[in-house]
């Protein structure tokens, strides 16, 4: 087939007819860089190195096969979610509008939990021993440094739990000295004061956790004023406060603010540690409106096998609270009124439809076993992309005219053959990159057009090796013959060593780089193909009309 | 047309002159980069992909300089702002913050530069977050990539032509990439992903045009007679045949290369540029570097042959196997 002149054209129109097929029917996939969206590369966030490489690799795997479910449904066009080596992830999705609505979608972890509230006497014996463990733990000098609402001998709370609903406005006068000695400059007369309070706290009196919990509203609550909740949160991270908590039981967070009077508050919820059902048991959940408090939900349905595990559970403690958690938030903690069967609801205050919607959707695709952390975020206008495309294009097009001219003068018919051996080219790499679904980026551009310039070379040296032989005095056809045979072996050498690197960049490159690799080897093989077959058809098609010692344009 | 087509210069004769120019090249090009450790405290200008930190690019529909920006953004606190190609269009490049996420950053900076410039006036063209970690692990790959294409493509021309083919390819090559580098600390081009691209295509420029006059040289070697011939002047002579064709292949590239910097816009104007410099020295080392250098290591070590055919190669016998 090759040795005819018509069957090497026929071979020719075969692979321009697949390259142009590719081309029209899958397209070429345009990088972030050239269209606009954004790429993330993620880690599991583990600072303090607890996990595993197995483990962490695990937890890539899933959250993989999760983030895909969530993305697929959130609904962006081709996005690319792949693991790269085994502890990162990278995704990236091409013409994204709102990235933080994206980003929180693909970084929520959505474990959801049930757990049973406990009442707060449960933890009461146990305040003064979380007290003194933070004393131990921190140094009481540090204690006294953040202010007067740790030192004051617990007269606060006993009182405070039979004030009921005055609970709001007596820690308002109490604290509003202790708010400005906690903050980090305060008044030279303050910090006096304070200092001398300070000497007259016995270690053993004070109460730097207990100091900050209010009387809550409702059963097993704490409430926390605003500004104290990072102290708090503080204390109960430390390792001796958790060990000082009773075994069964954990503090944690509410979701939203509670506003009473002119203060605003966190609740603290004091629960079973232990949840009872976890969100893998989830079928369904579906973001509403509720009519009655104008507020977003989103209503969930469980599994068979869940379903009887809550309608168990609740039908055992009805009169109880029951708090649903998600990602260690509270999101509420209604009272269990009857047993109630394999649905129910994650009240989202005021919080808009659409927040509603994602929290649906993650959970539907379900929760991130560990923490995602962002190791890498790239995020491009459509507007740059579409002026990188646009001048990238302008200037691909001029400087191939501009090799096609330096060509046809100095080869003149010669010159037209390389010309249609570079058309063949360029539909060929274009064919290549659709069909290998390879993206075209801004680097890519630019190695596209340096591929061009290696096929510029092969029939440049191809030609001036005719001219060599024509010089020598040969026969046309001979110095054609023996031109493409001895240009073959720098060609071969040339090209390989090019496809080589190209292929250590596809390897070890990123994005970008990868994108550059890509087109720099379709580019080669394509280049390749378009001077020593391509060329050397048209050549013989060129000489097929004339006499073995008729002279040629070159 | 023809041109070049039955050129003699005598480029080998002339690679004394070229070690004086390549050395003094070279040693503008390590003193740029010493120079850039010692006053800015690394070798190159490294940009966000390496070091990590976040960058951010926009572009003002009004009228507004580096200046007016800085004062900004914090006068001498601010971060390091770059006029990126168009008018009115700038990088802004703030260190790394692990707790806070690029559109935290993004939309502080934004903010305060509304308040001044007025909503509406900017567009936040690209914005991008580099952990300290993944940068490192950039800084890494890029380099094993260049040392381990050089090792792959030693061992190609070592089967495929000689080894001292190959040493003097990578000789060219390095002496290419260290130019190239110390341009790049020269000027404190920003070194980004796309620059790597353009360095390893430089390795792959520079050895395509080395082994372009290599493989005259090894064609000639084989010829009938050409054992005997005066290695400088086979060498030479190869040099001058592939001259037509060394000539016309750089000028096209240079051509497309060149269409790229005035009309490719800015995001590859850095890219192009190192392209273009990585091209003429490519060109140039291919005849006064990389072929002076095969000449030079069969002189000093030959090629592990007798002593008494060493003494008849200075004679001006031959290049032996």
């Amino acid at each position: 087939m090759f040795k005819t002149i018509r069957g090497r054209l026929i071979t020719i129109v075969i692979i321009l007819a697949a390259g142009l097929g590719y081309l029209f029917t899958n397209g070429i996939k345009l990088g972030l860089d050239l269209q606009g969206g954004m790429h993330l590369a993620l880690e599991v966030d583990d600072p303090e190195g607890t996990y595993t490489a197995e483990a962490r690799a695990d937890h890539i795997e899933r959250a993989e096969r999760i983030i895909r479910t969530r993305i697929d449904e959130f609904g962006v066009e081709e996005p690319l979610i792949q693991t790269v080596g085994s502890e990162r992830l990278i995704i990236e999705l091409p013409g994204i509008r709102d990235e933080d609505r994206a980003k929180e979608l693909i970084q929520r972890n959505a474990f959801l939990e049930f757990k049973l509230v406990r009442p707060t006497s449960e933890v009461q014996s146990a305040l003064p021993r979380i007290d003194r463990a933070i004393v131990a733990a921190l140094g009481a000098d540090s204690i006294r440094g953040m202010g007067q609402a740790a030192e004051a001998p617990s007269q606060g709370l006993e009182e405070l739990l039979f004030q009921g609903e005055d609970t709001a406005q007596v820690p308002d006068s109490a604290r509003a000295a202790d708010s400005a000695a906690a903050s980090e400059t305060p008044a030279p007369g303050e910090e006096a004061q304070a200092d001398s309070a300070r000497q007259e706290t016995p270690e053993t009196e004070l109460r730097p956790f207990t100091g900050l919990l209010n009387q809550g509203d409702g059963e097993g609550i704490y409430l926390v004023a605003e500004e104290d909740v990072e102290a708090a949160q503080h204390f109960l991270s430390l390792q001796e406060v958790r060990r000082a908590l009773p075994r069964d039981i954990a503090l944690q967070w509410g979701a939203e603010p509670v506003g009473m009077g002119a203060r605003t508050y966190y609740r603290l919820y004091v629960l079973e540690d232990e949840a009872f059902l976890t969100g893998d048991m989830l079928e369904n959940a579906q973001a509403n409106r509720d009519p009655q408090y104008n507020q977003a939900i989103v209503n969930f349905e469980l599994n068979r096998r869940g379903g009887r595990r809550f309608a168990e559970f609740t039908g055992a403690h009805v009169g109880d609270f029951l708090a649903i958690v998600l990602d260690g938030e509270v999101m509420s903690a209604p009272v269990i009124r009857d047993r109630i069967g394999a649905s129910g609801q994650i009240e989202l205050g005021n919080s808009p439809l659409e927040e509603a919607r994602d929290l649906a959707l993650v959970l539907r695709a379900g929760a991130l076993t560990a923490p995602l952390r962002i190791m890498e975020e790239r995020t491009v206008g459509p507007s740059l992309g579409q002026d990188s495309v646009d001048k990238g294009i302008l200037a691909g097009v001029v400087g191939l005219v501009l090799v096609v001219g330096v060509m046809l003068v100095y080869y003149r018919m010669a010159g037209l053959l390389a010309l249609g051996a570079l058309t063949v080219y360029v539909v060929l790499v274009l064919g290549g990159l659709a069909a290998l679904n390879a993206t075209l980026t801004v680097p890519g551009i630019a190695g596209l057009i340096l591929s061009v310039g290696m096929a510029v070379d092969a029939n440049v040296l191809i030609f001036e090796r005719i001219r060599e032989e024509l010089i020598a005095e040969r026969a046309t056809r001979t110095a054609v013959d023996e031109g493409f045979s001895h240009a073959l072996s720098a060609i071969v050498d040339a090209n390989l060593t090019t496809l080589i690197t190209a292929l250590i960049l596809f390897q070890f490159g990123t994005g970008p780089v990868r994108g550059f690799a890509v087109t720099l080897s379709i580019g080669i093989v394509a280049s390749f193909f378009s001077a020593l077959f391509v060329t050397r058809t048209l050549f013989l098609l060129y000489l097929s009309g004339k006499k073995t010692t008729d002279p040629i344009s070159i | 047309m023809r041109i070049f087509s039955e050129a003699q210069y005598s480029f080998i004769e002339k690679r004394k002159a070229a070690y004086v120019f390549s050395g003094l090249v070279l040693l503008v090009a390590i003193g740029a980069m010493v120079a850039n450790a010692v006053l800015i405290g690394s070798w190159q200008n490294y940009g966000v992909d390496f070091t990590g930190g976040t960058l951010i690019q926009v572009h003002f529909d009004v009228p507004v300089t580096a200046g007016e920006i800085r004062e900004v953004l914090g006068g001498t606190e601010a971060p390091p702002i770059t006029r990126f190609g168009e008018e009115n269009e700038f990088t802004i490049r703030a260190p790394i913050s692990e707790d806070r996420g690029v559109e935290a950053v993004r939309e502080e900076i934004r903010a305060q530069l509304e308040s001044e410039f007025g909503a509406g006036n900017l567009d936040v063209l690209r914005a991008e977050l580099v952990s300290a970690k993944v940068g490192g692990e950039l800084q890494q790959k890029a380099a094993f990539a260049i040392v381990f294409s050089f090792f792959l493509t030693l061992i190609y021309l070592a089967i495929r032509f000689e080894l001292r083919f190959g040493i003097a390819a990578i000789i060219a090559t390095v002496h290419d990439i260290l130019i190239t580098l110390g341009f790049l600390a020269l000027f404190r081009v920003e070194i980004a992903l796309p620059t790597v691209a353009a360095i390893l295509t430089i390795v792959g420029y520079s050895l395509n045009d080395t082994i372009v006059v290599f493989d005259r040289v090894r064609e000639n070697l084989g010829r009938k007679g050409g054992r005997k011939e005066d290695p400088m002047a086979l060498v030479n002579r190869s040099i001058n045949e592939t001259l037509p064709r060394t000539v016309l292949t750089s000028g096209t590239t240079l051509a497309v290369l060149f269409s790229l910097l005035f009309l490719g816009g800015a995001v590859i104007r850095d890219f192009t540029m190192v392209l273009i410099l990585g091209v003429i020295i490519g060109t140039y080392s291919s005849i006064f570097v990389a072929s002076p250098a095969l000449l030079e290591i069969q002189q000093r070590w030959g090629t592990g042959e007798s002593k008494d055919r060493k003494k008849r190669r200075r004679r001006g016998a031959a290049i032996p196997t």
